[in-house]
């Protein structure tokens, strides 16, 4: 039954492709389409991935491929008014916004933005026009599109995403931020692409956040890559409080030259399906790479984070810390993998899971894994699933706290951890305050959502304390 | 520093097998390939019961079906099931009265070995039942045994003297259809060992079982089934060593351990089979599926091996902790040197409230060797307040080698806490820095930090064991420990 419909869904947008050729291929680049035709071979082989393959052993797809998609992919990037969509409720964030509509880049004035310090962001379906050489030498080069099938699959309908160049010994002073928006009327499956470029020396803050406007079916198959040339320093945020009819499919694929330093921080609020695969190349020495995720799920949310670092050049350092809580009948699965290859020497690597179930029927797979061929290396990994400790709670109980402020204060102290990270003030307090809110049970989606549109279906989740 | 350093490692991961001999005792053998008429002959070879062959053949076209497993992280050519003899028996097969009428070469072998079969061991306290490709040839203390009511034989001789026993618990942890190994072993099994230690009783010796394989070509299938029956306590150890022969050798083995309400299992094991040649040739494959299950509330097994030998090592003693209160255990130190490969590591499955288990695991990875800890924790739902510790940690001596750590954590209720950790790194630059400065020379400094490495595990042995494993680790990391 389950491979029906993955096979269904399969010839069908192998058919896609086949009929829609024209809209598809749009503007690119011969050097894109080729990358195109290599990932839809790719796609043709491989298939959607099953239960079967040891990255996607706890995490199944099948049964969200069963939903009569609409496709349309004709270029929907245009000049609108965005304030009248959607405007961010971080007000004191002063960011460079860039919005995209339903996997295409909807915009103010231009679709592709030269700001003062050169730096370029904008449409990538407009940089492949306008700069393709620049995306030639870059696009499709992080993605690993023979281990992943959805990469793979992304990369063969690639049309529109951020793309963003930052050139040598720039300083992109405001961070830039992406805000993902799904408004359709029928289900959606998209695949929006990004292409991060940051040249020597330079940085770069990039803030990504996934809504959903309407409460339908959406599934989203983003790949994101980031280059980081020599020096460079990038932070990556990436939000997600979508609405539980909505799967995400989210890779980022960073490649790390030497001396670069890449921040990633995945955060989960809500969201019904939620897959991230983080993958890392390090391929200079001297780099840093540090990776931080935060999953607060319940009802019978799905959180899968699947993190890859590559220790291919000598004398560098990763560090992962994933954690998360877990209510309901909420499922979590964290596998991580460090490579440590022959001549990766001196490298430090740190690995570190930690879950807490608030209830039986929640459940947590974790696999961090390490795979070391070089000796002089200092790795290490940990993982631990359980509950709030309770020595702790003793103590605060002792002090006079009723057991409800305890528990919540222990659980926003654990979740401190990985907020702490944020470096940007703004975005760290509200993020501090969504997780406060998440986990007193105020926070909805609707909150997050401008149009208020007084829904039905009651969508807020709570975490319920009488169960702790 | 850094060259004598090398130096040493080199004369550490580069030194010859030490057992290897090969003794030339006559052979009755199968002919070669595998087919429900092998699997007629052994059995009748063997004098079994109906039922034992009706066993068999449900493993064989079960086995017929499955396709072997390639996910562990070892690499070696395809096996060619077909060529394989699955019966060898030394052809002589005495009843001994005394130690003189044993054929002098096979004693020859077991002085070689030091098995404690002389008189002078006996007051060891050491009962054995040596194997000798798959047939047993010696056992001693029986009468001790017998008095407790201990049963400590051969698998065909349970089969022949306790078929409701066999009957009842063979097969029972580990079925045929658990994987493409087992599968095999249940086909062709050719002999093993078999305990049963009755209710109440404290097995009075500590059980012992050397596995040897001798003729070329022939694959050693044995199956171990050690019962305890309520309140009982045995400590059986199980140690292996294999003379060099040029054909690689498979070795698939089942080892099978019931524990019911308040008894408790110690299992020991040494392996120091051969790994093969520097350059990869040769050595044994070692493909073992044991796994033991706490049947009844309070019962406790714990697992502890030292894993030297095998060109590869592909074996995860696991646990089932079903009874309520019933506790785990599982320490292990696995040295891999040249280019032997290993895959090890246990799995935890705790179904019974408030059981515990604790993993300690070490690898110590030299020359161009591959060492993987791949381990599985699982609470169940119903498996309240479980608690599991693990810590797997991994040594490398060189720049060729690997240490892999796989673990698996599946958590299915919220009282339940699992912890697992685990570092990899080489030996310290300090502490050998620390005991050169105090007058020990490097040879001397490798073997005092690895030894102390694995101190946790080896402290875990039996007394007899826990000396010929600080051998082994000698001989595996030759002219640094002792």
């Amino acid at each position: 039954m389950n491979t029906m419909h993955t096979t269904l869904m399969k010839d069908k947008l192998l058919e896609l492709f086949e009929t829609e050729q024209q809209n598809i291929r749009g503007n690119a680049t011969p050097m894109v389409n080729r990358i195109r035709k290599h990932a839809l071979t790719r796609f043709k082989t491989n298939g959607f991935p099953t239960t079967k393959k040891e990255s996607w052993r706890f995490t199944d797809l099948t049964p969200l491929l069963n939903t009569e998609f609409a496709f349309d992919f004709r270029n929907q990037s245009k000049s609108t008014d965005i304030e009248k969509i959607f405007t961010c409720d971080v007000y004191d964030l002063d960011t460079y916004s860039q919005t995209l509509l339903n996997g295409w880049l909807i915009y103010k004035h231009a679709p592709l933005t030269k700001l003062a310090d050169g730096t370029i962001v904008g449409s990538l379906a407009k940089a492949m026009e306008v700069y393709p050489d620049l995306v030639d030498n870059y696009l499709g080069k992080a993605a690993a599109t023979d281990q992943h099938e959805m990469a793979a699959l992304n990369t063969a309908f690639l049309q529109d995403g951020l793309f963003i160049f930052v050139p040598d010994n720039t300083k992109v002073e405001k961070p830039i931020q992406l805000i993902n928006i799904v408004n359709a009327e029928q289900p959606v499956f998209l695949q929006p692409r990004h292409l991060v470029i940051v040249g020597k020396n330079a940085s770069i803050t990039l803030v990504h956040c996934d809504h959903s406007l309407t409460h339908n079916i959406s599934f989203t198959n983003t790949v994101l890559e980031v280059f980081a040339e020599e020096g460079a320093k990038v932070e990556h945020y990436k939000m997600q409080n979508k609405g539980r009819n909505s799967a995400l499919v989210t890779h980022s694929f960073f490649h790390q030259k030497q001396n670069s330093r890449v921040s990633s921080n995945i955060i989960t609020l809500n969201g019904g399906f939620t897959k991230n695969i983080v993958e890392a190349t390090i391929d200079g020495t001297n780099c840093e790479s540090e990776h931080y995720g935060l999953y607060l799920v319940d009802s019978n949310q799905h959180v899968d984070n699947q993190l890859n670092i590559d220790h291919r050049a000598p004398g560098s350092t990763s560090n992962q810390l994933y954690k998360g809580i877990l209510d309901d009948e909420a499922k979590a699965v964290f596998s991580g993998k460090v490579l440590v290859r022959r001549h990766a020497q001196q490298t430090q690597a740190f690995q570190n899971n930690k879950n807490i179930l608030l209830t039986d029927e929640a459940k947590a797979n974790t696999q961090p894994h390490l795979e070391i061929y070089a000796d002089d290396v200092k790795c290490s990994h940990g993982a631990t699933v359980g509950q709030l400790d309770p020595d702790a709670m003793f103590y605060m109980r002792s002090r006079g706290l009723c057991e409800r402020t305890a528990r919540q204060m222990m659980m926003i102290a654990f979740a401190g951890e990985v907020v702490q990270k944020i470096s940007i003030d703004a975005l760290r307090a509200r993020i501090q305050n969504m997780v406060e809110k998440r986990l007193k049970g105020e926070l909805s989606i609707c909150e997050q959502c401008v149009l208020h549109c007084n829904s039905k279906e009651p969508t807020s989740f709570n975490i319920d304390l009488s169960k702790l | 520093m850094a060259d004598k350093n090398n130096q040493i490692l080199e004369e550490v991961t580069g030194s010859d097998y030490k057992y290897g001999f090969y003794t030339d005792i006559e052979m009755d053998q199968a002919p070669p390939g595998l087919t429900e008429d092998t699997i007629r002959f052994i059995s009748a070879k063997k004098n079994e019961p109906q039922f034992m062959l009706d066993f068999r053949l449900k493993a064989f076209r079960h086995w017929k079906t499955l396709e072997e497993p390639k996910w562990a992280h070892v690499d070696y050519p395809p096996i060619k099931y077909q060529d394989l003899i699955y019966y060898s028996a030394p052809r002589k097969r005495p009843k001994y009265d005394s130690l003189d009428e044993v054929d002098p070469e096979l004693l020859e072998t077991f002085e070689k070995l030091g098995i404690p079969l002389d008189e002078q061991k006996m007051l060891a306290g050491v009962a054995v039942d040596a194997v000798m490709d798959s047939v047993s040839v010696g056992s001693t203390f029986k009468k001790t045994l017998a008095e407790h009511g201990v049963i400590f034989c051969s698998f065909s001789e349970a089969l022949q003297k306790h078929p409701e026993l066999i009957k009842k618990y063979m097969g029972k942890v580990v079925p045929h259809t658990d994987n493409f190994f087992a599968a095999l072993n249940s086909a062709v099994f050719s002999d093993g060992s078999f305990a049963y230690i009755p209710k109440g009783v404290r097995c009075p010796l500590e059980l012992s079982t050397y596995f040897r394989i001798n003729a070329a070509n022939t694959g050693q299938f044995e199956r171990t089934l050690i019962v305890a029956e309520e309140g009982s306590y045995v400590s059986y150890m199980e140690g292996c060593t294999a003379p060099i022969r040029d054909e690689n050798q498979l070795h698939a083995a089942i080892v099978e351990i019931i524990a019911h309400k308040n008894a408790e299992v110690k299992y020991s094991t040494v392996q120091n089979w051969w790994p093969g040649d520097k350059q990869g040739k040769g050595g044994v494959y070692n493909f073992v599926t044991k796994r033991g299950i706490c049947e009844g509330e309070n019962a406790k097994i714990s697992w502890t091996q030292v894993e030297t030998g095998s060109a590869i090592t592909w074996k995860y003693p696991s646990l089932i902790l079903k009874g309520d209160n019933s506790t785990g255990e599982f320490y292990s130190v696995a040295v891999t040197n040249n280019k032997q490969q290993a895959d090890t590591g246990t799995k935890m499955i705790h179904l019974g409230k408030n059981t515990k288990s604790t993993i300690i695991s070490k690898g110590i990875s030299g020359g161009k060797s591959n060492n993987s800890y791949r381990g599985l924790v699982k609470t169940t739902r119903n498996a309240e307040n479980a608690r599991n510790f693990s810590q797997c940690d991994s040594l490398l001596l060189g720049d060729q080698c690997g240490a892999h750590t796989f673990p698996y954590l599946d958590v299915g209720n919220r009282s339940s806490i699992v912890e697992h950790e685990a570092t990899t790194s080489k030996i310290s630059e300090d502490q050998l820095f620390y005991c050169l400065q105090r007058g020990i020379d490097m040879e001397g400094a490798i073997g005092l930090i690895v030894n102390g490495y694995a101190k946790e595990v080896l402290s875990k042995l039996p007394m007899e064991f826990a000396v010929e494993a600080q051998k082994l680790l000698s001989i595996s990391l030759e002219g640094s420990v002792g």
